[in-house]
């Protein structure tokens, strides 16, 4: 059976000390957050070690915060033969979000990624084909950030404002 | 028809009635021949060049088999779509016409009143042509084909060798209406087509000659007449090599009528329509027409090869209006029930292949191939040797030659 | 002898195509009939969920998940009013426990049945499409008694559901239970499930390894079909599924190896059984009472914070990560589609080399995508 949230962060805590910014152990859904320099090491620690085996990545979300001026890059983690799960969170600048990418650690990340860069405008470093997958590849601007405003025509045709 | 052509002076309207008079086996259609009578009785009020006479029956001869097919068509499109949605668990067509029975009448009305859309980019001439070729190479095969005692457009001597051969004329249109449509998806489905309909033949050739072997002649009209008396003595019970081979013919005449589960050209939900999806109005009415010509005609040689032709397989009904002393009624009556009855036998073959396509799923190309070459062949060279072997130990008789063997034959 | 040189063709499996479920592109490099890679591009059903969501209040973003998972809406419903209560911590009525579980298992039958329809008819039978959309019309008229919509329901909101379920309904549902299982199933696999054509035509093709299923995030029937017991109504119950006794459906490599096409639709065609079963106990046990909570549907206000929630929808893990700054209108949802996933492991699959444009076409059938839930 799986471990508490609470054990789960202390493993990683005992490997990533000082990585480890912040641990919420009392919210809703437990979560920690880490450097960006350090979610390649971590995610492949978080797969690979025989207690936590995290081998499922749920979803990549992005959340953007502009009066922090940050953007959030949220993994849930999930294992399937220890039924546990554990959320991590990697914080960064809003002008110049840039993270390593985990595509080579969970095949998954590949779309999650280049849908995160799709509608935030965060950069994976590393991504083998960092290119817009929902929207049109040669579409401008980030449409997920909240002060998006959508243009006035794309390629000729103009856009309805209501 | 030979000595029309070879001989050296042009016989005369009485002399070519008289020819088909004397032998009515010797195959015409009786209309042919009743045409020759009436203007030899007409005689010399008009004095019209026998070309001119032979060639104007020949049309109308053309135009009755033309109309024979369309006919069918029409017919053969409702009994699917009502087949079809029966099994299906609904009703089919039912608003025109009682059950649906015009339906197919009003289709036909639309596909003529569509927009003729050629591609801009097709190539032209070989989009036309298309359609014309597949469809000739059908009808083509229909010239041979008895619809009931004495009512076929020209036995041939040779017919059913003529069948096997014009039938791949049918490829050549396919394969231009595939490549002309300039579409990539017509291209693939053209391609598969190819392959299928020139392996099937291996077999469906095969089927042939193991009957050809038993019957000793080429000419359907003679290999009906031999399947004279009880049913048993149906081609499909003489031997039992035969017994086998009727039901690789069957499979191996749905690939050539590119039906389920062979219908890869045209598999609806992989490449849209296959070497036809780019043809709109009547040029797909034309391929649409073409396929079930061909599904009538593979079922009516399975039906003169091992089902008997025109004989009910019960003496009693088969002599009515035999015999030189039968009086005109009754040789009516039995015109009439041949041609019913080789005709319902044909159809009922294709509304099997009707039944079969809506139950079963369709093969991959490669599995077709593994069909056809690795199954299909073997199993049809092995029963073409094993029913020459049988037919010439066993001389021919009904229910396997049994009875005759053990001479049991009265 | 100079050997025989064949041209690869660039082939585009259209965003509008017969068989790609949906509006998918695949762009295929061939070689003849061979497929030697592919590439998906995904994105032609983009309707902006996520940013609509949070122009909206939690109640008017309802209607939107529907739409996401259009087959099987109330899965996607489920997820998003449990997620909003697990961040509100708000108890819901047992008799809407009930009654949610019963429309969530009739929801996934319906889904499976088109799945099995579809994927005969991309197969080339086009018969058993017809017959599981006979007993499917069964089962959105049960729906349409209870709520009035045949496809999205927009019935389970937070706090509840929005109309009750009266017993004339609960003996329809038990009517159609009893129709359906076991003699409908049995027809089905009689008809399909164990024809020769159609099991050489699924069987051995497209095998999915359990380690590139996983690393894909590839979830539900897709994955029980390699052999993994992954069931998240089993894993992580959400609500009261631990109260209700039913198996877990896994591919067993019956027909072929484990994980092709043949074990995913199977893991479907059986898991509609276990789906019959639990409804059944759920009609047996279930409590008369309120059916909502009544304050949570004049209006939802979360408290701040996030959460994450996943149930088990009818083609994978519907996942909602829900951000709330404590207003009316929730500050972010993101909708974790299981479609997404599963679709993306089909460039993977075609990419080794034994796979045919007809197999193409059994692969994404079997992995029954929904493109609403994968471009959202």
């Amino acid at each position: 059976m799986g471990l508490e949230s609470a054990q789960i962060h202390q493993i990683v805590k005992e490997k990533f000390a000082d990585s480890v910014l912040e641990e919420a152990a009392d919210a809703v859904d437990p979560f920690i957050v880490v450097k960006p320099g350090v979610i390649e090491d971590l995610a492949y620690f978080c797969r690979d070690d025989t207690r936590l085996e995290f081998d499922l990545l749920s979803c990549i979300s992005g959340v953007d915060y502009p009066e922090r001026n940050v953007i959030e890059v949220i993994y849930c983690l999930d294992s399937t033969p220890n039924k546990h799960w554990l959320i991590v969170k990697v914080v960064l600048p809003r002008d110049n979000p840039r993270v390593r990418t985990v595509e080579n650690v969970w095949r998954t990340a590949d779309w999650h990624e280049r849908e995160t860069y799709d509608l935030l405008g965060v950069t994976f470093e590393g991504h083998h084909n960092l290119i817009r997958i929902l929207c049109a590849e040669d579409w401008v601007g980030y449409p997920l950030r909240r002060d998006y405003v959508m243009p006035e025509t794309y390629r000729g045709i103009r856009n309805v404002v209501y | 028809m030979s000595g029309l052509l070879l001989a050296q002076t042009p016989p005369t309207v009485g002399e070519l009635a008289n020819q088909w008079n004397t032998n009515p086996h010797q195959g015409g259609l009786y209309l042919e021949s009743a045409l020759y009578q009436l203007v030899d009785a007409m005689g010399s009020s008009l004095t019209l060049p026998p070309w001119l006479v032979v060639a104007a029956t020949l049309l109308v001869v053309c135009l009755l088999v033309f109309g024979f097919i369309n006919v069918f068509g029409l017919f053969v499109v409702w009994l699917e779509r009502k087949a079809s949605a029966h099994i299906q668990c609904r009703y089919g067509p039912m608003e025109v016409g009682p059950h649906g029975v015009l339906q197919t009448i009003a289709d036909g009305i639309k596909l003529t009143s569509k927009e003729d859309i050629v591609p801009r980019l097709a190539d032209r001439p070989l989009f036309v042509l298309a359609p014309i070729i597949v469809f000739a190479g059908v009808l083509v095969r229909f010239v041979p084909l008895p619809f009931g005692q004495e009512l076929v457009a020209s036995d041939m001597d040779l017919g059913l060798f003529f069948v096997a051969a014009v039938g791949s004329v049918e490829v050549i249109g396919v394969i231009l209406a595939g490549w002309s449509s300039n579409n990539k998806w017509s291209l693939f489905a053209t391609m598969r087509t190819a392959t299928q309909m020139v392996s099937y033949e291996i077999p469906l050739g095969l089927a042939f000659v193991s009957v050809i072997v038993c019957a000793g002649t080429f000419s359907l009209q003679e290999i009906i007449a031999q399947q004279e008396g009880w049913f048993w003595n149906w081609f499909i019970l003489k031997n039992p090599f035969l017994l086998l081979m009727a039901p690789i013919y069957l499979v191996a005449s749905l690939a050539e009528c590119k039906r389920a589960p062979f219908d890869l050209p045209e598999a609806e939900s992989e490449l849209v329509s296959g070497f036809h999806t780019e043809y709109s109005g009547m040029r797909f009415a034309i391929f649409f027409l073409a396929e079930y010509a061909a599904m009538y005609l593979v079922s009516a040689i399975a039906v003169v090869l091992f089902f008997g032709g025109w004989w009910t397989g019960i003496p009693l009904i088969d002599g009515i209006g035999m015999g030189a002393d039968a009086s005109a009624g009754a040789a009516v009556t039995g015109f009439v029930i041949k041609a019913a009855v080789m005709v319902s036998k044909a159809v009922f073959l294709v509304f099997v292949q009707i039944w079969v396509r809506w139950t079963l799923p369709r093969v991959r190309l490669d599995q077709m191939m593994f069909i056809c070459w690795k199954v299909l062949t073997p199993i049809a060279l092995v029963c073409l040797v094993g029913a020459t072997l049988w037919h010439l130990a066993s001389g021919g008789g009904g229910l396997f030659g049994i009875p005759a063997l053990l001479g049991l034959d009265g | 002898m100079p050997e025989v040189k064949t041209e690869e063709m660039l082939l585009n499996m259209g965003p509008q195509h017969p068989s790609t479920h949906g509006v998918f592109r695949v762009v295929i490099r061939t070689d003849g009939e061979m497929v030697l890679e592919s590439e998906s591009h995904i994105g032609y059903l983009h309707r902006c969920f996520e940013k609509v969501a949070e122009n909206n209040n939690y109640l008017q973003v309802v209607p939107y998940t529907d739409r996401m998972d259009y087959l099987c809406a109330m899965a996607n419903n489920l997820g998003y009013a449990q997620t909003v209560e697990k961040l509100m911590k708000l108890q819901v009525p047992e008799r809407a426990e009930y009654i949610r579980v019963i429309v969530t298992e009739l929801n996934r039958i319906a889904s499976h049945l088109m799945a099995f329809g579809t994927y005969g008819m991309d197969l080339g039978a086009m018969t058993p499409f017809l017959y599981a959309f006979r007993d499917r019309e069964m089962l959105l008229k049960i729906f349409e008694k209870l709520c009035g919509q045949r496809l999205n329901y927009s019935y389970i909101r937070v706090g509840g559901v929005t109309f009750d379920m009266t017993d004339e309904i609960l003996a329809d549902i038990e009517r159609f239970c009893e129709y359906f299982e076991p003699d409908i199933l049995k027809e089905y696999n009689d008809l399909l499930s164990y024809n020769g054509i159609f099991i050489s035509r699924a069987a051995n093709v497209g095998v999915l390894p359990v380690d590139l299923a996983i690393s894909y995030g590839v979830t539900g029937p897709s994955l029980r079909g390699s052999g993994v017991a992954r069931d998240l109504r089993k894993d992580e119950p959400s609500s009261i599924y631990d109260r209700f006794d039913f198996d877990v459906m896994v591919g067993s490599g019956e027909m072929g190896t484990v994980g092709d096409c043949w074990d995913r639709y199977m893991v479907r065609v059986r898991e509609m059984t276990e789906s019959v079963k639990i409804v059944r106990q759920a009609i047996r046990d279930i409590p008369s009472g309120p059916f909502c909570d009544k304050k949570a549907f004049r209006g939802v206000k979360p408290p701040k914070g996030e959460v994450y929630h996943k149930i088990e929808g009818a083609r994978g893990e519907v996942g909602f990560y829900l951000v709330s700054d404590g207003t009316v209108k929730p500050y972010r949802v993101k909708a974790r589609g299981p479609s997404f996933c599963n679709i993306s492991v089909l460039d993977a699959l075609t990419s080794k080399g034994d796979c045919m444009v007809a197999d193409m076409v059994a692969i994404i059938g079997s992995l029954d995508i929904v493109m609403g839930e994968v471009d959202r």
